[in-house]
C-alpha cells in the first residue's frame, strides 16, 4: 500500500482525467482535465446537473469504463492501463456496485444475487452461501434468502443490492443514486446502512444523488460541472475510523 | 471452476425452462434431425445386416472355381462353357493347399421332375457329399447322401424346399418317396433346410441334389467323364479367403501348365466379393439419407442461434450487472454456450429416443429388419453436441463482447 517515498497511497488519484466521446459527428468532452484524491474510509456524494460528467466520472471511477487520457489510479494502480478481464478481476474484488434501479438478476433468490461475484470469484459453493447468508444478514434480510425479487419491496431489492456489493468486502463502495426509486422512508433505510458500512467497517463509500438530504449523509461533497469539479468540501470532521490503518 | 460449469449449467436448465414453449419449439429441429439420423440408420444398417446376413448363408469362406469359356473359331462360348476342371483338380487341390479344410464339385442341368401326377422344372445339381458341408445345407427331414452312394451310384435325391413344395402335397412327406428326374427313379432321402434368396435374387431352395456319380452316368449323359460345372473350397477362416485364392490360381495355373502369357482358363470367386456389391448400394442409401439429416440439423442449428441471439437481446441487461460484478468474459461466453449446448443436447436425446421408437415402429409395421447401435446413438448425440456449439458460439460472443456500459443502460 506504500508508495516509493513512503507516504500512504490514496484509494483514488485522478490527475487530468479525460473522457472523450464521439456520438456520430458530434464530438463529446465527458471529462475535461479532472482530477480528485479520495482517501481509504472517506463518504463522499457526488453531485452535479445531468450532463456535467458525474456518470462518466463514476463508470471510470468503477472500472466500467476508461479515460481517453490521464491517470485513474486505485489502490496505486493504473486502471487505464488495463484490459477488460483484469478490470473485470478489479470489479469482482475491490468495488461494490449498487444502482438507482437496483439491477438485481429477474427470477433468482436473494441469496443467489448476493452470491454472484463470489461465484465469479470462483468460490466453492459452500462457501459462496455462507458469505452470501451473512451479508443478506447485515443489511437486515435474515429470512428473506429465498426470496425472488419481485417478493420484495423496492427497499429491500436495494439491500439485496447491497449484499451483494459488501460480499467480496470491497474497498469501494460507488452508489449511483441509490435512493432515486425508492420513498423517503427506505430512502433513510438503505442511507442508514451505508453510513454504518461506513462507519463501522470503514468501507469508502462514493454516492452519486442530486438529492441535498442525501447527499447531507456525507462527510464531502464534490459538485461536478463540465467534466471537471466545481467545489470540493468538507461537510463533516474527518471521521476516526479512517485514520485507522485498516 | 467445476463448481462454476455446474452452477452455469443449473441456471442454463432453470432459463430455459422459464420458457418452456420455446425452447422446445427451438428444440424441435434437433429432435427431428437426430430422430432421423437414428431411424435411418438403423433402417439402413438393418438392411445391411440382411444383406450380410444372405451372403453367410452361402457361406462367407466360400471359394467358387467356374471353368473358363471356349474358343470355337473365333466364336467365343460363356463361361463355364469349357471343361477344363474336373474331380481330380478338386481332390489334388485339397491335398496340396492346407489352407482349404475342404473341397467339392458339382454340375447341374435343368431338368423336368416328375412326382406322380406333379412335375416340375427345377435345377438338378450332381454333387459330392463335401458339396453340402461347404455350403453349410442343412435338413428339415432325412439326411444327406455318403461317399457309399457316390462310389455305387445310388439313384437317392435331396430336395430344396421349393422343389419340395411344388412336387408334393402339403403333409405328405417327401422323404422316402420316389421321384423320377429324366424317367430315372430316385428315392427321396432329405429335404433341405430353406436358404431363402441369394445375393443375386435367385431361389436357393428351387434345387435338387444327387451323387455326381449318379449324375454324369444316369442323367446328364456326360461326354467328358469326370468334369464338373464348378469346383467349390472351403478355408477354415475367413481371413485365409485371400491367400486361399491365390494359392488356387497358382496352383490350377500349374496343373493345366498355363504358359506365363497365357491367360487363366478358369474363373474364382468368393461370396466376399459379391457381398461388397450389395454393401456398396446400401452404403450410398445410408450417406444420402444421411444429407437430409445433417440439412435438419444445420436448420435446428439455425433455430438455436436465432433463439439465443434473441436471448441475448432481452437479457443485455443481466449481462451489464454480471460484468459489473465482475464476471469475465468468458464467463459470459461459457454461460451462452452451455445454454446453447442445453438446447441441443436435451434436443438430441430426445431425437435418440423418439428415433429408437422410430425404427422399432418401422420393424413391426413394416417387417424391415431394423439395428440400432451403440455407436450411432453415441455419434448422434456428439453430433448434437458439436452443433449446439457451433452455433451458439455467435451469440455467445456477442454477449462476451458487450461493453458493460452500454448492456447495464440497455433499455
Amino acid at each position: 500500500m506504500d508508495s516509493e517515498n513512503g507516504q500512504a497511497v490514496s484509494l483514488i488519484q485522478c490527475e487530468d482525467l479525460w473522457k472523450v466521446y464521439r456520438l456520430g459527428d458530434v464530438e463529446v468532452q465527458a471529462l475535461r482535465g479532472l482530477n480528485l484524491s479520495i482517501e481509504q474510509g472517506e463518504f463522499i456524494a457526488i453531485m452535479g446537473s445531468s450532463g456535467s460528467g458525474k456518470s462518466t466520472l463514476m463508470n471510470v471511477l468503477g472500472c466500467l469504463d476508461q479515460p481517453t487520457a490521464g491517470q485513474y489510479r486505485l489502490n496505486g494502480i493504473d486502471v487505464a492501463a488495463l484490459q477488460a478481464d483484469a478490470l473485470a478481476e478489479i470489479r469482482n474484488r475491490q468495488i461494490g456496485f449498487v444502482f438507482q434501479n437496483f439491477n438485481l438478476i429477474p427470477r433468482t433468490s436473494a441469496l443467489e444475487n448476493a452470491q454472484l461475484p463470489l461465484f465469479y470469484r470462483g468460490l466453492p459453493l459452500r462457501e459462496q452461501r455462507v458469505l452470501a447468508a451473512a451479508a443478506l444478514e447485515r443489511v437486515g434480510l435474515k429470512g428473506r434468502e429465498q426470496h425472488y425479487p419481485t417478493q420484495l419491496s423496492g427497499g429491500q431489492q436495494q439491500r439485496v443490492a447491497i449484499a451483494r456489493a459488501l460480499v467480496t468486502t470491497p474497498s469501494l463502495l460507488l452508489a449511483d443514486e441509490p435512493t432515486g426509486n425508492l420513498d423517503t422512508e427506505s430512502s433513510r433505510d438503505i442511507m442508514a446502512i451505508l453510513d454504518r458500512l461506513n462507519k463501522d467497517e470503514g468501507i469508502t463509500v462514493i454516492l452519486v444523488t442530486h438529492e441535498p438530504d442525501i447527499a447531507a449523509y456525507a462527510a464531502r461533497e464534490i459538485v461536478i460541472k463540465d467534466g471537471q469539479v466545481l467545489t470540493d468540501r468538507r461537510t463533516k470532521p474527518i471521521p476516526p475510523s479512517s485514520l485507522v490503518e485498516r | 471452476m467445476p463448481a462454476f460449469l455446474f452452477l452455469t449449467l443449473i441456471t442454463a436448465v432453470r432459463v430455459l425452462s422459464r420458457n418452456r414453449l420455446r425452447a422446445g419449439l427451438t428444440m424441435l429441429g434437433i429432435v427431428i434431425g437426430v430422430g432421423a439420423v437414428i431411424a435411418m440408420v438403423s433402417i439402413g444398417e438393418g438392411a445391411k445386416a440382411a444383406v450380410q446376413a444372405q451372403v453367410a448363408s452361402m457361406g462367407t469362406n466360400v471359394i467358387i472355381v467356374l471353368p473358363g469359356s471356349t474358343t470355337v473359331g473365333g466364336v467365343r462360348g460363356g463361361q463355364g462353357g469349357a471343361i477344363t476342371l474336373n474331380v481330380s483338380d478338386a481332390l489334388e487341390m485339397k491335398k496340396r493347399i492346407p489352407l482349404l479344410q475342404e473341397t467339392g464339385w458339382a454340375k447341374r442341368d435343368v431338368m423336368q421332375i416328375v412326382n406322380g401326377n406333379k412335375n416340375w422344372n427345377g435345377s438338378v445339381n450332381g454333387i459330392s457329399p463335401s458339396y453340402l458341408t461347404i455350403r453349410d445345407w442343412s435338413f428339415t427331414s432325412g439326411g444327406p447322401f455318403i461317399q457309399a452312394d457316390l462310389d455305387a451310384a445310388a439313384r437317392v435325391a435331396l430336395v430344396g424346399q421349393t422343389v419340395a413344395e411344388n412336387l408334393f402335397d402339403p403333409g405328405e412327406e417327401p422323404v422316402g418317396s420316389v421321384i423320377r428326374i429324366k424317367n430315372v427313379p430316385f428315392r427321396v432321402i432329405g429335404v433341405l433346410a430353406p436358404k431363402g434368396q441369394s445375393a443375386q435374387g435367385s431361389d436357393q431352395d428351387d434345387v435338387i441334389f444327387i451323387p455326381f456319380s449318379t449324375a454324369e452316368r444316369k442323367v446328364f449323359g456326360t461326354q467328358f467323364i469326370g468334369s464338373v460345372g464348378a469346383l467349390f473350397a472351403a478355408t477354415d477362416r475367413q481371413e485365409d479367403l485371400v491367400a486361399a485364392v491365390d494359392q488356387i490360381r497358382e496352383f490350377l495355373r500349374a496343373r493345366h501348365r498355363l504358359q506365363v502369357e497365357q491367360g487363366d482358363d478358369f474363373t474364382i470367386r468368393t461370396q466376399v466379393d459379391i457381398g461388397k456389391v450389395q454393401e456398396g448400394t446400401s452404403q450410398t442409401l445410408t450417406v444420402m439419407l444421411l444429407s437430409i439429416a445433417a440439412v435438419s440439423l444445420l436448420v435446428g442449428g439455425i433455430g438455436i442461434m436465432n433463439i439465443l441471439l434473441v436471448s441475448v437481446t432481452e437479457r443485455t441487461r443481466e449481462i451489464g450487472v454480471r460484468m459489473a460484478v465482475g464476471a469475465k468474459r468468458r464467463h459470459i461466453l461459457a454461460q451462452f454456450l452451455i445454454e446453447a449446448m442445453t438446447l441441443s443436447v436435451v434436443g438430441g436425446t430426445l431425437g435418440i429416443v423418439i428415433g429408437v421408437m422410430g425404427a422399432r415402429l418401422t420393424t413391426v409395421i413394416t417387417g424391415w429388419p431394423t439395428i440400432i447401435s451403440g455407436d450411432t446413438v453415441i455419434a448422434a448425440f456428439l453430433f448434437s453436441l458439436a452443433v449446439g456449439l457451433f452455433f451458439g458460439l455467435y451469440p455467445a460472443q456477442k454477449a462476451s463482447r458487450l461493453n458493460p456500459i452500454d448492456a447495464l443502460r440497455y433499455e
